[in-house]
Order: structure tokens, then sequence, then C-alpha cells
């Protein structure tokens, strides 16, 4: 066998960039199934119709690149793109929303920018944006959770879903449709907000399904950190600076604002915090830089939950604080073995 | 009447403390002199080759920094082209050059048993790395030469060749990783990966 | 077994798997006697060694075969007993695969050591001695880089040692050597680092050492036991590099080393255990680094086990004595498999800091699959044991943002190889990172180069100038003295002036003139060398500028006074010529005149070519006629410069190269008839005629030779400037009416024909008195020599003009135009021209060569000047016309320029061989005389340069113009066989 000259090292840890974004895949998994649990096979079908679409547009964006199709594929991020995508759009959403939001993933957010790892900005969070601005009546109409309807399993059965989905009748489904429980706190009038809790049949009954699902990402979350695919500081900076700020407020005015607990268990925050703002791809480098990305997040999330005209504000806040990463990059270097403090700034 | 009183003033405002501010500025951040030459002339290789149409190189940092293109030295490279544009904050422009690729250091060596001793390199060399007399042998000083190629042409016997710098172990250095992509020519053309199977 | 000392922390690291279990198995054994040994010269940091044996030389186990150079470098000695068979380039460990000096020395097979024996007592021998003993032996550290070790204990002279670390960490996987010596060598070890705490006299003594190395750890603390050391034993986690100087530092005393510095700057002095062992073998033993511990291993080794191996055993003794199985034997590296290099080449030496060799195979260390995207996820960044940002890093130095990689601390990275090994995406980082590193060194490199250049362009700038300014002081003062000495030497100038040309003026004076010239030339010399000493010695602050500047001062005044005396002497001789010269003067400007008309009117033709203009035919005609008249008056002036100074020799050899040319033309103008024969082009007639022509042209010639070589004949002198001046009214004549005619054809006149014929005929006039002038002159020379070369040369231009001529008519006639029979007759006119000019040749050569066989041996050549201006002229407009030719696309213009520059290369032939034949003369005539070939080699050295640049010149044309150039550069080649074989006849 002939000898090769190859640089060092010659040692290799086992796996690859497809088996990170395969164990973040799984991580998904627990929020899928508690989706699927409370809301309905809605998910699920959004999942699979995104992940069929998300494929087949890469593997298309990659040939017309001129570039390998397998080798590309094999990298699972447009997987991830699109489970990402499919969690957050409500569950009945009807089919083009869904290709429309994979289209401009993985076209625009994606591939014009060069592919994987040289996107400024979270594929779909981007989609998620854009639909949200795009399609408001689509996108804000959540199916209540079943424990809602009183009937258990059979809510909307697989059939109805499907037709909601990709047919033209929604009906079956429409009369479940409802708002989710920012919505209901944002558009509350002149209530305050334990008036709300009383008076609204979703707040006072249903908010535990919202609960369990973030408590499912929360899981998954946790998994990932466990098997080191992120660190601790994107996720904690950002649910800690959201944490003080809805208490601050919350201590302040408590008939204005809602408790932190429900900034935390409800809407994307749990999804945001734990698959979202910890892509690696558009957050900050450093350990230092992590924090501060996650704790604009928290930040921006609470301002405009709070103040701004979206009742969610997950996919806003992460996508301005993409914007900010590489400034933050800049200021944020670490100090190295050997120096008596960090480098700063472009030079 | 009170409301464009007020706008007015506050406009008003604002100017004096905007012009306090620059008129602040700019004594504060005085600039002495003009050091872009030097800057400019810092950045050239300083071979004094003459192949941008100038006399040498500081006068070619002058000419760039009176309007002149910076895309006209073929021995700084493209590197050259690129440094400049990020000094002068002019957009890069492609080197203008036969060969507008990455210069190959080169270093003039005189074959010395043709050499006639006509002292005619030695007046064209910009830097002095030439050692000789009148008919004697002229030799080229190594680490000295710039690899400019003013003394190939006056030679009347063509004795001057520009050689590369031969690798050695002490200049050797790691070439830059091929991206990733190239590695995988099998991907891209299956027959030959058939053939490497089997 | 506890620490009693708290270890510390660095930032990253890895724990790849360890694989040392495999080599630890078996105790150390000794590698067999290799047959033969090859030691690099360089297998340390610092300038490579210097051989002090020679090839053949027998050596002896032990003995130094190189020294070292410097303050940092080590001697090498022999680890054999044999004879030095080879001092040169050999595959050495170096990732480049790249070969370097080594010494061969193939063994006798008796392994015999030298007379050796360690000190008694080392302790008794001052601190510099003993390192210079340690020196001696050749020990440099063994860990890794090779830094020589006595530089190392030197630093207890300028820094203060505090803490002495011994790295026992052994961090990289497979390697076991330094697990395997403490197992075995506990004592040597401390007795080595007993030796260099004597010399380091540190306050702290620690051996860092991972804990998977229990054994190890239990036998130094065995032999701790039995010595009165007092060191601790520090034991580290186990984590990948904790083995890095700087990041064991770190673990044992938790300070960092500052960025740039080395850890004595912080009073830490680091050793390798492997080192201290060297250390204590050679002073307690006596034995010079020659052998050392290290592990084979690797997956398809048979025996994975360390040995001791002699320095320069080829490696491939070590994989035969392990029962490396080749066929799965993938990969082979020198190192571990994190910081180690792979090497193809078997006959590699295992050198001072070789410590482990890898015989992977390909299940252990599959290739590397291709790098996929980075996606920034900062797992290289957990890492990084110097706390970088690795994939930040990547970024620049994939985009070639090398100063954003630097002030990312690029230089503090460690090349571990942590990055790489936990990057999922398989980015080769540590390649990139040492290519930046690379390139930012080259970068900082050649900036340094050109400011370098910058003050060297700058000082040589002062200079000229500097000279400049001497120069118009030293004409101010020639001028001053000049007036003066003319007022005194009134009369002495005017008897000179008096006094018949034919008397050598420069006689009496070139002798002495020559001496003051290098007199001056050399205390110039002396005088720059000195102000380069003062100027160096200035910049570095030197001692002993005074003196410096005082023998500048001195040196100046010399060569003032030199050049004065230079000076002075010179004017006295160029005053006493300038009488015999101004005849010549006269001719030379005119010369210069008729070339300026000549150039204006080829400007002015090419313009009108350029623009399309109708006359161009007539100014074609005009530029011939000038050009004919420039080469007129060039030969009219060389030749009153040859005839007044001096009698010519004449060769036939001038005549036999200009038969050469010419039998080449034949030949090209036979190839082309041909070509156009097969191409059925109408023109083939007439080329037939013109081969015709040719040819009778050869025959005549080649007769004439044979006439030439008969005869010979004297002659007399007479003064032909009358009929110099004749002719240059004439020439002023044809210039007025030339501009007239130019004038009337610009503004339409009826009269241009008129004129025009008019201006045919004074110049017919005018060539009829430069003929008589010629003849005159060769009729009448002085020393009774015509100057026929100046005929030979007349020749050639007018055959030149002749092809020229009928090109163009041929050109017009295929283009239809009304001047074709004009030019016709201006064809024939020429030519007729042309044998009249022949005639006269055989005429010339016929008076001249009776004269020359007659006095050729006292009456050497001396115009070999002219001649050789000729043929720089010839060059020159040859070159100018090439380059025409290159600069033109395809095209007819192609084929006319080409006629042109044959006939301007005939031309240059034709000088070249009378000046080349001149000079042989010269050189035929010297050689009795013993004068020195350098003439003969510079001629020789010309002509091989020709060939380069035909050949060049053949390269660039196209290929239709291949064919004759091809031709061209066979005979100039022939050319310059000829010159070499003369020379080499001349050299015997």
């Amino acid at each position: 066998m002939s000898l090769i000259r190859i640089t060092s090292p010659h040692a290799h840890r086992p796996g690859n960039t497809g088996s990170v974004m395969l164990t973040v895949l799984m991580a998904t998994l627990p929020g899928l199934a508690a989706m699927t649990f409370f809301f309905g096979w809605g998910t699920l079908i959004q999942v699979l119709w995104g992940s069929l679409l998300a494929i087949a547009l890469e593997a298309a964006c990659v040939k017309l690149r001129q570039r390998p199709v397998s080798f590309y594929l094999t990298d699972y991020s447009a997987l991830v793109t699109a489970v990402l995508i499919g969690l957050a759009l409500p569950p009945f959403a009807p089919w083009w929303v869904m290709t429309v939001g994979i289209i401009v993933a993985i076209i625009i957010a994606k591939q014009l920018y060069g592919g994987m790892g040289s996107n400024p900005f979270n594929p779909a969070m981007v989609a998620y944006a854009l639909l949200l601005v795009s399609f408001p009546i689509q996108m804000t109409s959540w199916a209540g959770p079943f424990v809602m309807n009183g009937d258990g399993w059979a809510v909307v059965s697989l059939g109805d879903t499907l037709s909601a989905i990709f047919g033209t009748a929604g009906a079956a489904v429409d009369a479940h449709t409802m708002a989710t429980p920012l919505d209901i706190m944002r558009h509350r009038g002149g209530f305050t907000t334990e008036e709300m809790w009383v008076k609204d049949a979703l707040l006072a009954n249903g908010i535990g399904a919202w609960h369990a699902v973030s408590a499912a990402y929360f899981m998954g979350g946790v998994f990932l950190l466990y098997k080191k695919i992120f660190t601790w500081h994107t996720p904690v900076a950002m649910l800690a600076s959201l944490t003080l700020l809805a208490t601050l407020s919350f201590l302040l005015m408590p008939d204005q604002y809602p408790d932190p607990f429900f900034h935390l268990t409800t809407g994307a925050t749990m999804l945001g915090a734990f698959f979202i703002a910890t892509d690696p791809v558009t957050s900050a480098t450093s350990n230092k830089g992590k924090l501060w990305f996650g704790a604009g997040i928290g930040l921006l999330v609470f301002v405009i939950r709070t103040w701004g005209n979206y009742p969610d504000a997950v996919a806003f806040a992460i996508l301005l604080m993409n914007l900010c990463a590489p400034f933050i990059d800049q200021y944020t270097q670490p100090r190295s073995y050997g120096h008596a403090k960090p480098n700063r700034g472009m030079k | 009447m009170s409301a464009v009183l007020v706008a007015v003033l506050v406009l008003l405002g604002l100017g004096l403390v905007f012009g306090i501010l620059l008129g602040y500025s700019s004594i504060r951040f005085k600039v002495e002199g003009n050091p872009l030459v030097d800057q400019v002339d810092a950045l050239l290789p300083q071979t004094q080759c003459g192949q941008c149409g100038h006399p040498g190189c500081r006068p070619y940092a002058e000419a760039i920094v009176n309007g002149e293109a910076i895309n006209k030295c073929p021995p700084g490279g493209q590197s050259t082209v690129e440094a400049l544009a990020d000094l002068l904050d002019v957009e890069a422009l492609p080197l203008d050059a036969e060969d507008a690729e990455e210069p190959i250091k080169k270093v003039a060596y005189i074959r010395e048993d043709e050499c006639i001793g006509c002292t005619k390199c030695i007046q064209a060399c910009p830097v002095d790395a030439i050692l000789g007399a009148a008919k004697q042998m002229h030799t080229v000083i190594v680490s000295e030469c710039t690899g400019c190629d003013l003394c190939v042409e006056p030679c009347p016997v063509d004795c001057i060749d520009m050689l590369p710098l031969e690798p050695s172990l002490n200049n050797w250095q790691w070439p830059a990783p091929k991206p990733g992509i190239e590695l995988i020519a099998t991907d891209r053309q299956p027959g030959i990966a058939l053939e490497v199977k089997g | 077994m506890k620490n009693t000392i708290r270890v510390h922390q660095f930032h990253g690291g890895i724990h790849p798997p360890e694989n040392k279990k495999q080599s630890t198995g078996a105790p150390i054994s000794l590698a067999p006697l290799p047959s033969r040994i090859i030691l690099p010269l360089q297998q340390h940091i610092g300038l490579p060694a210097d051989p002090i044996v020679k090839v053949g030389d027998r050596v002896l186990k032990g003995q130094r075969v190189a020294e070292a150079i410097g303050r940092i470098s080590a001697n090498i000695h022999a680890s054999i007993s044999g004879t030095v068979v080879d001092i040169g380039p050999h595959p050495v460990p170096h990732v480049s695969g790249m070969d370097a000096d080594c010494l061969v020395i193939e063994s006798d097979g008796q392994d015999e050591w030298i007379e050796h024996q360690g000190l008694p007592d080392y302790t008794q021998l001052a601190k510099p001695e003993l390192i210079e003993y340690i020196r001696q032996a050749g020990v440099a550290g063994m860990g890794g880089a090779g830094f020589p070790t006595d530089v190392k204990l030197h630093l207890g002279d300028d820094h203060i040692v505090n803490t002495l670390i011994i790295n026992a960490a052994e961090c990289e996987p497979y390697i076991t050597a330094d697990d395997m010596l403490m197992r075995e060598r506990a004592d040597e070890i401390l007795g080595g680092i007993e030796i260099i705490a004597h010399l380091l006299k540190p306050l702290h003594i620690m051996v860092g050492i991972e804990d998977n190395k229990p054994q190890a750890i239990r036998a130094l603390h065995d032999a701790l036991d039995k010595s009165h050391l007092n060191l601790d034993i520090v034991i580290t986690p186990t984590k990948y590099p904790s083995g890095g100087e700087k990041q064991l530092i770190k673990l044992l005393t938790g300070v960092e080393v500052p960025s740039g510095k080395i850890p004595a700057d912080v009073g830490i002095v680091c050793q390798n255990v492997g080192t201290t062992t060297a250390v204590y073998r050679a002073v307690i033993l006596g034995e010079p680094l020659i052998s050392r511990i290290m592990t084979v291993t690797g997956e398809s080794a048979n025996h994975k086990q360390n040995y001791e191996v002699r320095i320069g055993t080829p490696i491939a003794d070590l994989l035969n004595h392990s029962g490396v199985d080749r066929a799965q034997m993938q990969r082979l590296i020198i190192g571990g498999p994190m910081m180690g290099i792979t090497v193809t080449n078997e006959q590699i030496p295992v050198i001072k800091t070789t410590n482990c060799l890898i015989a992977a195979s390909i299940h252990e260390m599959p290739p590397q699959p291709p790098a996929q995207a980075c996606i920034r996820c900062g797992m290289c960044e957990q890492v990084c044991p110097a706390e970088l940002l690795p994939q930040q890093l990547y970024w620049f130095a994939k985009g070639k943002e090398f100063d954003k990689a630097r002030h990312h601390n690029l230089f503090d990275c460690i090349e571990c190889g942590a990055c790489s090994y936990v990057c999922p995406s398989n980015i080769p980082l540590v390649q990139y990172y040492r290519f930046a590193k690379a390139e930012i060194r080259k970068e900082d490199d050649e900036q340094r180069k050109a400011d370098h250049a910058r003050l060297r362009f700058e000082a040589r700038l002062a200079r000229l100038e500097r000279d400049k300014i001497e120069k118009e002081e030293r004409r101010k003062q020639r001028a001053i003295e000049a007036a003066a000495a003319q007022a005194a030497k009134k009369d002495a100038a005017f008897n000179k002036a008096a006094s018949p040309a034919t008397n050598n003026p420069t006689d009496a004076g070139v002798p002495d003139l020559k001496q003051l010239k290098s007199n001056a030339a050399i205390a110039r010399t002396k005088l720059r060398k000195a102000e380069k000493a003062l100027a160096n010695a200035q910049d570095k602050g030197l001692d002993g500028i005074e003196t410096l500047q005082a023998t500048l001062k001195q040196l100046q005044l010399k060569s003032e006074l030199a050049e004065k005396a230079y000076t002075e002497a010179q004017q006295a001789p160029a005053k006493s010529a300038a009488a015999p010269e101004t005849d010549l003067k006269q001719l030379k400007s005119n010369a210069a005149i008729a070339r300026t008309k000549l150039k204006k009117a080829e400007k002015q033709l090419a313009a009108a070519e350029a623009g399309g203009e109708g006359d161009i035919d007539a100014l074609k005609a005009q530029v011939v006629a000038l050009q004919a008249k420039s080469a007129d008056a060039e030969k009219a002036y060389q030749a009153a410069d040859s005839g007044t100074v001096s009698p010519v020799a004449i060769d036939t050899s001038a005549l036999e190269a200009e038969i050469a040319t010419l039998q080449g033309k034949v030949d090209k103008a036979e190839n082309a008839w041909k070509a156009a024969v097969e191409s059925g082009s109408p023109a083939a007639e007439k080329m037939a005629a013109g081969v015709e022509k040719l040819k009778e042209k050869l025959t005549g010639l080649q007769a004439e030779l044979t006439q030439a070589r008969s005869a010979v004949q004297p002659a007399a002198t007479v003064d032909t400037s009358a009929l110099d001046t004749e002719i240059a009214t004439l020439q002023g004549k044809v210039d007025k009416a030339e501009n007239a005619w130019k004038a009337a054809v610009e503004s339409g006149s009826p009269a241009a024909e008129k004129m025009a014929a008019g201006v045919e005929k004074l110049k017919e006039k005018l060539t009829g008195l430069q003929a008589e002038l010629t003849q005159a002159r060769s009729a009448v020379q002085p020393a009774a020599t015509v100057d026929t070369s100046a005929l030979d040369a007349e020749i050639t231009t007018l055959q030149g003009k002749v092809d020229k001529a009928e090109n163009a008519w041929k050109a017009a006639v295929e283009s239809g135009s009304p001047a074709a029979d004009k030019m016709a007759a201006g064809v024939e006119k020429l030519k007729e021209k042309l044998k009249g000019l022949q005639a006269e040749l055989t005429q010339a050569k016929g008076h001249l060569e009776t004269n020359a066989e007659g006095k050729a041996e006292e009456a050497p050549a001396i115009d070999l000047k002219a001649l050789k201006q000729q043929v720089s002229i010839m060059r020159t407009k040859l070159k100018k016309a090439e380059k025409q030719l290159a600069e033109l696309p395809e095209g007819e213009d192609n084929a006319s320029l080409m006629a042109e520059i044959e006939a301007l290369r005939a031309r240059h032939d034709a000088a070249k061989a009378s000046f080349d034949a001149a000079e042989a003369d010269k050189i035929a005539a010297a050689a009795s005389e013993g004068i020195d070939l350098k003439q003969l080699k510079i001629d020789a050295a010309l002509a091989r340069a020709a060939v380069t640049k035909a050949e060049r010149a053949l390269s660039k044309a196209e290929q239709e113009s291949k064919q004759s150039l091809e031709t061209e550069l066979l005979s100039i080649r022939a050319k310059a066989d000829k010159l070499n074989a003369t020379l080499e006849r001349f050299s015997d």
C-alpha cells in the first residue's frame, strides 16, 4: 500500500456535521410528540410535508450549483430547517404556506448566501417572519388544544386535517381554531391580566397544553446540552434576561404585565431558546458573545411582546440579533493564553 | 405660534451642538501633512522596476495619491492592489499585467562565464544589488535583489536570467488546503468511483 | 499517590484514545546495529552543523562528525563505527518530504567506541565549562522541538530561574518512550535533573506527569527515595495537550507564559525527561547523544514496543525489525498522531527528536473525509488550549485576511490539532493556520525586504545626485584650467595643429592616461567603500567612526588629486588630436543628419501607412533613398575614420561570410519559390527569376573571393575631404529638393512629378560622388589599404535595398498601383548600382590583398571600433524591425516587414562578419605576442546571445514566418559555431 502524505492531526473524533444535525432532529422529537398530542395531526403533517419539500429543493439547488448532491444532503441541515418551520407553523396552515416558507428558507435564506455555514440569518426564522408578515390570517389561526374541545383524541380526524391542509375545505377545522395565549394577552383590550385569566376560557383551562409543549422543548434542549451540541450560554442568557425583565415588570405592575412564567412557557420561547438561538451558524461565536447574544434576544422578545405589534417575538428577536452577531464577535474575543487582556474590535 | 417657535429653537439648538462638535473634532483630530504618500509607498514592493510607468515606487505612490489607477504594480501582485484598495477605500481592480496571477518571486542570476564585464547591468540596478567592475565578471547579491528585471534588457550578451527562488527546507511552507469540494471527485464522476472500487 | 501541589487547569483539551497500552508490554530493547546511518546536519533548532569529516574518513562510534556553528546549534556524533561514504542531500524527517544535507556512514560492523570518559565530579567544574561539556555532547531537547540544551542551561545567566519543570507528561496518544524510560531508567533521569539543577539553581523542581502512567510514577518515587534531590512529582489529569510546554507550566504553576515570551521570562525552565538522561549520560558517562528511546507502534507493526535506537538509523531498519506488514501500512507517522508528520520514504533516518514511529493501517487512521462547510459550532473553541477562536481564524485564513488572523492571535496557536480533532466538518484547521502563519511570515519578510530596498534605492539616488554635482564641479574646474592651459600652450597647439595628421597624437598620451584613469578609478572606489563602511558603522553605532571618517577624508583628497591628474592629462592629447579630427567631425555630422532625416521619413511613412494616404509608395521610395544616403554617409564617415587613423587589414573571411549569407538567402528564396509554385501563385515565375539572379550573385561573389585571395596591391594617400564636402553640399541640395517636392505633393501641385525626377537625378549624382569618394579612398589610402569592408557593407545595404524595392514593387503590382512601373525602374537602377559596387569591391580587394599580404604583420587592424559601431547600429536597426514585426498582426505588412528584417539582418551579418574577420585577424596577428583572448570570448558570447535572441524571436513568430526564421537561426548558429571554433582554436 502506498504511503500518503497528509497534514496532522492524524486522529479524528468520530462523527460529522450530519450526526450533529441528526442529534438536533432527535431532540425535537419530544416537542413534536407534544404538539401532535395536544394539537392534532397537523404539526406532524406539516413537518413531513416540509421535510419532503426541503430535501427536494436543497437537492435541486445543490445540483444547480454543480456540487455533489449526496454529500450536501447528508449534512441534514435542510431537514432541521424544515422540522423547525413545521413546529413553528400553526398546525392547520394550508400547504402552500409551508411551501412558500420552505422556498424562502432553503433558496433565499440559505442557498443564495452560499449554502450551509454561510447564511447570516437563521433560515427557519427568515421563513417564519416572512410568512407572518405576508399571511397574518393563516399564520395566526391556531387550533385550540384538544382539551378545550373535551372529546379527547379524535377532535380533528386525520382525514379532516389533511383536507384542511391540502384541500380547500377548512370548515371542519375552522370551528376549532382560536387565538394563542399570547394573542389573547396582546389583544385583551382594557382588561387587566388577572381579569383575562378568569375571563378567557383558553387561558383558564387550556394553558396547560402550551406549558406541556414548552416543557417538551426544554427536555430536548437539555438533551442537546448533555450531548454538547451547544453550550449553555445562549439559552440561559436568553431565558434569564426574559425572566428578569418579565419579573421586574410584573412586580411593578402586576395587572398590566403577565407573570414571567407565562412568558417562558408560551409561544416559541423554549423552541427559540434551545433550537433556534443556538443555531451556531448565525449566533455569536465566543462564550462571552453568546451571553450577550442570548441576553439581547431575551430583551427583544420582551420588548416586542409587550409593546410591539405582534403577539410573539422570538423570530424577530432572533433575526435582529443575528444581525448583531458579527458585531458582538468583534468585541467579545476571549482572552488568549499568555495575553493580559482580550483583543477588541477589528484592529 | 409657540409650536413654530419651539421647532425653530430646537433646530437652532441642534445646529449649535453639532457645529461645536464638528469644530472640536477638527481641532482634536487634525491631520498633519499628507502622510498618504508614505502609507502608499510603504505598501508598494519597492522593486523600483518602473513597470507602472513611473521612475520608481515613490513616484507611483505619489501618482496614486493623485488619482492614478492602483493596479499597475505587477511585482506586488493582486495582494498589493487589495492592500491599496483597502488603504484608499477604493475598488480593488484586477491587476493590470499580462498574466494577472500572483507573481512568482524571482531573482536575477548572471551566468558568470558569459559575462563580459560591461557594467551595464550595474548601472541599471536600482538597488545596487549587482557587484562587479569594468571588464570583470559581475554577480548578483541575491539577498539584495528585488527581482525587478531591469538588468536583463541592458545586458548585451543576454547572460542574465530571472530565476525563481529555489524551494528549500528554509523557505518551504504549507500550501493552502484545497477546498473540500475538490477532494470529492468521486462524487461527481461516478465512473471513476467505480473504477477505484473495482 | 497524592499530589502535594495544587494542580491548576488550562482551557480546553481533548481526550483522544490513548493507544499506549500496545507498546508498554515489552521492556526497552536495543535496536539492531544498522548497516549504515544517515545523520542530517540539522536535527535541532538553529543553524545546521558543519561536517568536520571527509568522505572516506573512518569514524568511531561517538566521534564528533559535525560541529555546531553559532550559539544555537548542536554537534553531531557518529552512532556507529565505520566509513563516511557520502555528504550530501538525503531525505530527512520533514513535512515537505524534501532532502537536506546529511552525513552517511557505512558501518564496519565493529561498533567501536571512541575513547570517552565522564566527569568524575562535575561539581568541581565551573558552570560555563560544564555547560560547554554538555554542548560538546550535542544534547538537544528530545521532546520534539530539539532546542539545543546548552542554550537553555545558560538561561540562569540572565534570568532568575525559580522553577525547573521536568516534562514527563507525554500526552500524545501512542507514544510511550518517556513512560518506558521512566519505568526503567528513573535513576538516570534523577541524575540528569541533579546536573541541571546544579547549573540552574532553581528554588523548586517539579516533574509533571499524567495520571495514566502509574508505573512510571512509582518508579520515579522509588528512585527519589534513594536520591537527596528535593523535587515534587506532580500528577496531572490525562488530557491532551498537557505535555505542551505552556500548558504544563499553567498546570503546575498557574502561571501563563506571556505571548511572545519564553518561560524563562517568568522564571521557569522546562526540560524533557529524555533530555535529562541525555545530560546524565553526557556528563557522568561521557557519552555524546548518539541514541534515544523511541516507540515503534501502529496496527501494522507486529512487535509494538520501545527500542533504544541509534541516531541516524533508517526507519526501514526499525520497520523490518518490528515486523511491519508493508501491505497493511498505509500511513507512516514520525511523532504522535496529533502533531506528527507523515513520511513516504523509509530511508528517512531517526534523529534526536524522533520519539515515535507509527505504522498505521487504514482501519486505524482512515483517510480524512472531505471537509464540509464550517457551521461555526464552536467545538474547536471549547477545546483550544490557547483560548483562541479557531473557527474565526479559519475564516480569516481561508479568506486570506491575515491581518485579522493576526489580530485574533494566530501566532499563539501551538498547532496541537485539538480543533481539527473535534471538528465535525472535518476541516483541516491546523493546515489553514500553518498556511496563514507562513503567509504572514512571508509578507513580513517581504515588507522588510521592501523597506530595505527602499533604503538602498534612496541611497543610490543620493549617490547619483552627489556624483552629478561632483562631475559638474569637476567640469567647471576643468574649464578654468583648460582656459589657462590654452593661453600657455597656444604656440605649441598651433605648431601641433600645423603638423600633418599622420602623426599619431595619442601615442605618447595613451599609457600615461590609462594609468591615471585607473588610479582615479581606484581612488574613487576606495572612497566609496570607505563611505559605505562609515555609513554602516554609523547605522549600527559601531566604534571607530572617527578613524573611518579620517580615512575617508584622506581618501577623498587622494581621489580628487587622482581625478585632477587624469583630467589634466586627458586635455592635452584631446587638444592635439583636435586638428586631424575636423574632417571626421564633418563626416560624422553628415551621417547624423542623414540618419535623422531617415528617421523622420520613416515616421512619416508609418503615419501615412496608418492613415492610408495615397502617397505611400512615393514616401517609401523616399525612405529607401534616404536610407541609402544615411548608410552612405555613415560609410563615408567610417571609411574616413578608419582611413585617417590607421591602415586596415582585410580578410577574405568577410567575403566568405557574405557568401554564406547569400547562400542562405538563395536557399530561402528557393524555398519560397517552391512554396509559391505549389500554391500556384502567379508570383512564382518572378520568384524563379529572383532566385536565378541571386545564384548569379553568389557565383560572382565566389569568383571575387578567389580573386581577392590571389591579388594584393599597394595604394597611395589622397585627401578625400574635397570630395566629402562636395557630397555634403549635394546632400543639402537633395534635402532641399526633397522638401520642396514634399511640399508640392502635399499641396497637390502638378510640378510634383517633375520635382521627383529632379530629386532622383540629384540623388544619383550624390551616389555617384560617393562612389567616387570610395574609389578615391580605396586608391589612395595612406597605408595603402582599402576599406573594403565599407564597400562590403555598402553592397549588402544595396542588396537589402534591392530586395526591399523588389518587395515593394511586387506589392504594388499586386495591388495594381500605378507606381509599379516607376518602381520597377527603380529596382533596375538599384541593381545596376549593386553591380557597380560589386565591381568596385573586386577592384578594391585586388588592391588591398597585395598590400595586406605585405604589411599585415606590422600593421594590425585598428578599425575595429568603426566596424563595431557599424555592427551595433545594424543590430539596433534589426532589433527595431523585429520589434515592429512582433507588434504587427498577421497580414501583408508582415511580409514586407519580414523582408526588411531579412535585409537588415543581412546587413548586420555582413557587418558582423567583417568585424569578426577583422578581429580574427587582429587576434591572429596578436597570437604570436600572446595577447589575451578576452575579446574573442566576448565575440563568442555576443554570437551566442544572437542565437538565443533569434531563438526567442522564432518562438514568438507566427507559424508562417517560422520557416524563414528557422533558416535565419541556422545561419546565425553557424556563425556562432564558427566563432566558437575560432575561440577554441586560439584558446589552445
